[in-house]
């Protein structure tokens, strides 16, 4: 007798794996990485080298240190560490920057038990405890190339309650990137390539981005603010597309991503009217990654042909 | 309600053999004929070592309702009944039959008399036919139903397995008696439809078949779209008609019937010549092959003559009964080519090779794919919690183990199998269940008595 495989069925597989969606995702991010270099200098590529170098390296410590298998080479790791670079600015302090790839990976990834089981986005948490530890360096603004501002300041600082000083960019800069912010999150152009590029490869679906950019268009629009600038200005563009997208921290359904975008979108237009941040897109996230095991369990599909007992 | 289209994979079609008319097979020196190929009943032999048969001389009696009589596709002596394990790992009876080459049909072989719906039906069951789409349900089971239930004939030629044309040869190579199997079935059972579901991946067949069909009251041929699984029953009858069959329900409890286009062409040519299913047209394919092709092979042909025939550039890693998305792999080569074996597929080393499962990133893609709306990454979790109230509410019972989730998942979680493992375990919860339920009901009528 010789030696067969015996197994269940099937016995083809499509082409994705974990590795290749997680390097589409890299590629669609590769049109932002350029606009943070041109806008903001070589000092973006540092960080977001710097990012992505430890976060992988946390990862492979992490399950050389806790005796689980490699899964550095699936590449969510670098994705993380990329996304959280890209919601930087450029002028962070490295050794912050390192900082927050560690928590991003180790304390929001890593001890709910790895890929597929942390409940909140690794790189918008680690984001937003930045945020809160480094204020400071976290809101140092970098002035953009290809602008004659001599402020900073983001244009949501400036169009928010407190009024920071400013001239706002625009409609133009706005789409392009030219403009104050995290060094990922300016271009709108990049992003949007980049987005489309994952529907395209049908890595993510139009329902979130769609739900959360739409949401917060019309709401915008009927609180008398200027919706298309509301649209591209601070983390929204990243935000739908990067990261409100994510796999493990949002609804599988349709109906689920159109829920979960549409909350996204609410509470970011919350808390840019009415908040005390300028901005809330990583708040929105957050606040919608806790929610989204209710959302899954209201959004289950209907079985078909099932017949409830 | 449901509404909408179904969901599926665009699989790869692979379908290199569509050209190769079968040829025949030369006559193997020994069959083995199992005695279970059909859901149900096994056979019961009706010959002994030592007996001449002929072709299509009964081997064995249909062993119950539920089952189907076996002839032999050979003509030779029986050389003894033995016991192997089959691909689905139980123990099963098979004749093994010393061959003499001379193929000479048995005197017994003539046209049955088919004069209303129950000699039809009995006909068919002396014809042997199960489901040969991959099933092997009994098909006289099947067609045992009120005419007046029936609204629709379904013929199912949608053949949505990657490598397979045997169904579509059959569609090229005996259309008339694809038709003339649906005349008889319109005769014996006036429905208002009878369709023939082909993928659009074939036209030529969608041709041939609505030539072949024309001035045929109420046929037509609906064209598919390519996404498997086009093929698989439920699927098969919401595309075609609109009606979705309820959990625990069979086909005729929506008025269809659904019968595969290969069965329908060996029940026709039954009633045409006499001449039971004892052979079948397998393709032959996948990487070790040499030299793919479709083959005419007796039942009970031991895949390796089969193999052989079609030439090996490698050792076969793993060999399949039918298509790659819900083929059975086989655990030698001496395993006997059934009637419901639409093709042999045998693998290179490296698509042998089973893919090693990483962490569910949950992706979704498994829901997203799954022709039943079903969720397997959360029937895989219920499964390992061991939660079957979950599994029951999930409704894992409602799997068809097509293939789909376990095919699109990055991860390559073994999902089917879950899914199979998750079945077995509600059935036994189930079960449990009811036994209680019965020794409550027991204990409180005994205390009553009392």
């Amino acid at each position: 007798m010789n030696n067969m495989i015996v197994s269940v069925n099937p016995h083809i597989y499509a082409k994705d794996t974990t590795q290749t969606i997680m390097r589409d995702v890299l590629i669609a991010l590769f049109p932002a990485v350029i606009a943070s270099i041109v806008f903001f200098g070589v000092r973006a590529l540092l960080v977001e080298v710097v990012c992505v170098a430890v976060a992988m390296a946390c990862e492979w410590a992490f399950e050389k240190i806790t005796n689980r298998p490699i899964t550095v080479m699936d590449l969510s790791a670098a994705v993380t560490g990329l996304l959280l670079a890209l919601n930087l600015p450029a002028s962070i302090p490295i050794w912050q920057a390192m900082f927050g790839s560690f928590v991003a990976i180790v304390v929001v990834k890593q001890f709910f038990g790895g890929i597929g089981q942390n409940f909140a986005n690794p790189a918008i948490t680690a984001r937003v405890i930045m945020l809160v530890a480094f204020s400071g360096a976290m809101t140092n603004w970098t002035v953009p190339a290809f602008t004659d501002a001599t402020s900073t300041a983001t244009p949501l600082a400036i169009l928010s309650s407190e009024g920071a000083a400013g001239t706002l960019p625009t409609l133009a800069q706005m789409f392009l990137g030219a403009r104050g912010g995290s060094m990922g999150e300016t271009s709108c152009l990049a992003l949007l390539i980049g987005g489309l590029y994952l529907i395209c490869r049908r890595v993510i679906t139009w329902h979130t981005p769609a739900a959360f950019l739409g949401t917060v268009l019309v709401l915008t629009a009927l609180l008398g603010q200027q919706p298309l600038y509301q649209v591209m200005a601070g983390g929204l563009f990243i935000g739908a597309f990067f990261m409100a997208t994510d796999y493990t921290t949002s609804p599988p359904t349709p109906a689920g991503k159109l829920i979960f975008g549409v909350g996204c979108g609410l509470i970011t237009v919350l808390i840019r009217v009415w908040g005390n941040y300028p901005e809330g897109v990583s708040f929105s996230i957050l606040l919608m990654n806790i929610l989204n095991p209710y959302i899954c369990e209201w959004t289950k599909t209907k079985p078909f042909g099932g017949v409830q007992a | 309600m449901f509404s909408g289209k179904l969901h599926g994979i665009h699989a790869p079609h692979r379908k290199n053999t569509v050209d190769r008319v079968p040829v025949r097979l030369p006559v193997p020196p020994v069959i083995t004929v199992p005695m279970s190929m059909n859901i149900g009943a096994p056979a019961k032999p009706v010959v002994k070592p030592g007996d001449e048969v002929k072709v299509g001389q009964m081997i064995a009696e249909a062993g119950g309702f539920m089952s189907a009589p076996i002839y032999s596709g050979v003509s030779g002596k029986v050389k003894r009944l033995d016991e192997i394990v089959s691909a689905n790992g139980r123990f099963d009876t098979v004749v093994v039959i010393e061959t003499d080459g001379q193929q000479t049909v048995w005197e017994g072989v003539k046209p049955p008399v088919v004069t209303d719906k129950d000699s039809f039906v009995e006909a068919v069951r002396q014809c042997g036919c199960v489901g040969l789409g991959g099933a092997g349900f009994p098909t006289s089971v099947k067609l045992n139903v009120d005419p007046d239930r029936v609204h629709a004939i379904i013929i199912n030629g949608a053949e949505c397995e990657p490598y397979i044309t045997s169904d579509t040869r059959t569609m090229i190579d005996s259309a008339d008696d694809v038709i003339y199997g649906a005349q008889l079935l319109q005769k014996y059972y006036t429905a208002d439809r009878i369709v023939i579901g082909i993928e659009d991946n074939k036209p030529q067949c969608v041709k041939i078949m609505q030539e072949a069909g024309k001035g045929v009251p109420g046929f037509e041929v609906a064209s598919l779209p390519a996404l498997y699984p086009q093929g698989g029953e439920k699927v098969l009858i919401y595309n075609t008609t609109g009606e979705i069959v309820p959990e625990g329900k069979l086909p005729i409890d929506v008025g269809a019937i659904v019968i595969n286009c290969t069965t329908l062409a060996v029940i026709a040519k039954y009633i045409k010549t006499g001449m039971p299913l004892v052979e079948k047209v397998v393709t032959v394919d996948g990487s070790a092959i040499a030299n793919p092709q479709n083959v005419i092979v007796p039942v009970g042909t031991p895949i390796q003559n089969v193999l052989d025939f079609a030439g090996l550039k490698c050792e076969p890693k793993k060999v399949l009964y039918g298509g790659p998305m819900m083929g059975t792999s086989v655990p030698s080569l001496e395993a006997p080519v059934m009637k419901n074996t639409n093709a042999i597929l045998a693998f290179d080393a490296k698509d042998a090779e089973d893919p090693v499962p990483s962490s569910c990133i949950r992706c979704g893609r498994c829901v997203a794919h799954c022709p039943f709306n079903l969720m397997p990454a959360a029937i895989e979790s219920a499964y390992n919690n061991k939660e079957p109230e979950k599994l029951k509410a999930l409704k894992v019972n409602l799997c068809m183990e097509c293939g789909c989730c376990s095919f699109s998942c990055p991860a390559r979680r073994p999902l089917v199998q879950v899914n199979k493992l998750a079945k077995a375990m509600l059935n036994q919860y189930n079960a449990e269940q009811k036994a209680a339920a019965e020794k409550k009901a027991a204990k409180e009528k005994e205390k009553e008595a009392v």
